[in-house]
């Protein structure tokens, strides 16, 4: 996975509540047996017309947005289905950040896997950077994980939380299989004891 | 030992602990693993590359479901993509020797409604799937939930999960439900009263003698929409209904291994004056068959009700949001609910695909026909509850009654096979999401019970089914 350290780029603003991972990008591309490939079809039915061609009036086929590495979004964001397609077309398109008042816990969960940070703010502070991201490529801003501080454009700071293990592995790029791997002992020992006490657990009926 | 009383939740949480560390973050211990062909190759793909294998095949059940057709199997997958995904799945399985249920296989369909016809789905137990409808599993007292394909990578490999405990929230539904209501007016309602967010970060425990009097069927309809009340899983403790439904079953224990576990089953209840973090309590006598107007679960109302203005809502994210669903959804506020005509009907998927949800739509369409130019699917759930529905004489009365009868998948609840909505059509739809073009893009869903839709499916309107019963 690719470090994430410091972040520094356009914010677009995407204004909506309830932003679902159906609409992050839809069931037909998930036909996909890769994790790339999926950027360009992030946001695919609000992003396209019918034809295919690109509705100029999506935040990021605007030419301040296009390059955009952060979002910043409504309430809830990532509610729906599990897909991980959804922050994997989200990495792909290039954005590292998205922030909103709150995300649904499987899409919170999925974003940390694929070195997305996703900071949940007050809503007054997302209406701020709101406001900020409407003045497109003039507005860049600074995600510095390592001092959890967002700097805006004018030289604003705003703190963020983030949860202390998550922020180790997206410092160092870490690999959550290899260091639970490194606990395989501890397995062991719990299915050993499981055995005996839940043995129907382990019978080969199931 | 602390003897704090304690939730369901936090028992089968403890229970799994492998380790934990100073700020909290567990290694969970995952007892069953459920794997379907959309969210795996990628997981399986990681395992090739680092040379991993998976720990407990024999805890592993894989079947296809959101991508294979409804109509005749055995001409094979047209749509080459979706084909390539079901080999990719076939072909995993064989390779890291995980059980597979295949297209052609009788105990195929959709995966939520396969592990607990399999007596795979046990209480306490701890169930995964990349699936958002994990939450199904819940209804036997299982703590399952959905996770991505990393989480799934992460499970074939270490049959563990690096999770952080959730808050406990308890939903009672106290009394009855009046003729007419079900579980999936239920659980709609409670999504009307929380909101989509209004779980999130919780496990929600439903209790109450309205959740005691339903069904298995009924308890899997209200947990696997705990995810759409932003809840990652939703649990009802065991009970003898619980043990009834999974003795026999291929994959329960068997003999005395059954004895033990069902006592251990027993005692998984939550204890008296356990604390919760956030409660709802809903009558039972007071839900009404609902139905959804707009473009979020959240958007229901009672049948009786008309099309909302957003000029009404006070929250402004929330006026922009109804504005938009309305526009998507092609009402207008003050319209009947009622009164909305339709031209598709959708029954199936894992809130509503099982064997109780078609015998009340044939209930409710005894002596009745599906209005003419309605399209009118019914999807069961898995090839046996297809096969005992034809067993029973509900098929025949169904197709009869006009409409078509589907092998089973995820079908037309997401719409990754042809089974979709074109632009500007209107499906009652017992499925569990009404997103923007969640059914096929520009495809309008009302989200409703079975019965709900049986209603419909007969007058060619949203319709509220108390009027037939």
């Amino acid at each position: 996975m690719d470090k994430f350290t410091t972040l520094e780029g356009v914010a677009a603003p995407l204004p909506l509540i309830n932003i679902d991972t159906d609409m992050i990008i839809p069931k037909q591309f998930l036909k996909t047996i890769q994790r790339s490939g999926l950027g360009v079809n992030l946001f695919d039915e609000m992003r396209y017309k019918d034809d295919g061609s690109e509705n100029p009036d999506f935040v990021l086929n605007k030419p301040a947005y296009r390059e955009a590495k952060i979002l910043i979004a409504g309430d809830n964001f990532g509610c729906g289905s599990s897909r991980e397609h959804a922050p994997w077309a989200i990495a792909d398109f290039g954005i590292r950040c998205i922030i909103a008042p709150s995300f649904a816990d499987i899409f919170f969960n999925n974003s940390f896997k694929n070195g997305i940070l996703p900071i949940a703010l007050p809503q007054e502070e997302v209406d701020k950077l709101l406001e900020d991201a409407e003045r497109g490529a003039n507005a860049t801003l600074t995600i510095d994980l390592e001092a959890q501080e967002i700097r805006g454009p004018d030289g604003g700071v705003i703190k963020f939380e983030v949860d202390p293990f998550r922020k180790h592995c997206l410092l160092n790029g870490l690999d959550d299989i290899g260091l639970t791997m490194e606990k395989a002992p501890s397995i062991d020992g719990f299915e050993e004891k499981a055995k005996l006490s839940q043995p129907w657990l382990f019978e080969s009926a199931s | 030992m602390s003897t704090q009383p304690k939730t369901l939740y936090d028992k089968i949480w403890d229970a799994h602990v492998v380790d934990q560390a100073e700020d909290g973050t567990c290694l969970l211990y995952i007892d069953r693993h459920l794997v379907h062909e959309v969210t795996s190759p990628q997981a399986f793909e990681g395992l090739r590359m680092t040379g991993r294998k998976v720990r407990r095949p024999e805890a592993t059940l894989a079947t296809p479901d959101h991508n294979v057709p409804t109509t005749d199997r055995s001409v094979g997958i047209e749509d080459e993509m979706s084909r390539i995904q079901v080999e990719a799945l076939r072909n995993n399985a064989h390779e890291f020797g995980i059980e597979l249920f295949d297209v052609t296989d009788v105990r195929q369909g959709v995966v939520h409604i396969v592990g607990p016809e399999q007596g795979l789905t046990q209480p306490g137990m701890t169930i995964v799937c990349g699936d958002s409808h994990t939450a199904t599993h819940g209804a036997f007292g299982a703590l399952a939930h959905g996770i991505g394909t990393s989480e799934v990578e992460h499970v074939l490999a270490t049959q563990t999960l690096i999770q952080k405990k959730s808050k406990n929230m308890k939903v009672e539904i106290t009394g009855t439900l009046a003729p007419g209501v079900t579980a999936k007016d239920i659980t709609l309602s409670v999504i009307g009263e929380t909101g989509t967010a209004g779980g999130t970060g919780h496990v929600i425990e439903y209790c109450g003698s309205a959740i005691e009097g339903l069904s298995m069927e009924g308890r899997m309809t209200v947990c696997n929409m705990a995810i759409e009340g932003g809840a990652r899983a939703g649990l009802i403790a065991p009970d003898e209904k619980t043990f009834e439904y999974l003795k026999g079953r291929p994959k329960a224990p068997k003999g005395a291994a059954w004895e033990m576990a069902a006592s251990y089953w027993s005692s998984l209840k939550s204890d008296p004056g356990a604390h919760y973090d956030k409660v709802l309590t809903l009558k039972g006598e007071d839900i009404a068959p609902v139905v959804t107007w707009g473009t979020s679960p959240e958007d229901v109302l009672p049948i009786t009700a008309v099309v909302p203005n957003p000029e009404d809502f006070a929250d402004a994210g929330k006026r922009a949001a109804a504005k938009r669903s309305l526009e998507y959804m092609g009402l207008v506020p003050g319209t009947k609910l009622a009164d909305i005509a339709i031209d598709t009907v959708f029954i199936g998927s894992c809130t509503n695909g099982r064997i109780e949800d078609l015998r009340e739509v044939a209930k409710i369409m005894e002596g009745h026909k599906v209005k003419e130019g309605l399209r009118a699917m019914i999807v069961p759930g898995s090839g046996l509850v297809r096969a005992q529905a034809e067993e029973e004489g509900i098929a025949d009365k169904l197709i009869e009654a006009g409409f078509e009868w589907r092998f089973a998948g995820c079908s037309m609840c997401l719409g990754m096979n042809p089974d979709q909505l074109k632009a500007g059509e209107r499906c009652a739809s017992t499925s569990n999401r009404n997103f923007e073009g969640r059914q096929g893009k520009g495809g309008r869903t009302h989200l409703l019970s079975p019965a709900m839709a049986a209603a419909a499916a007969i007058t060619g309107r949203l319709t509220d089914v108390r009027e037939m019963i």
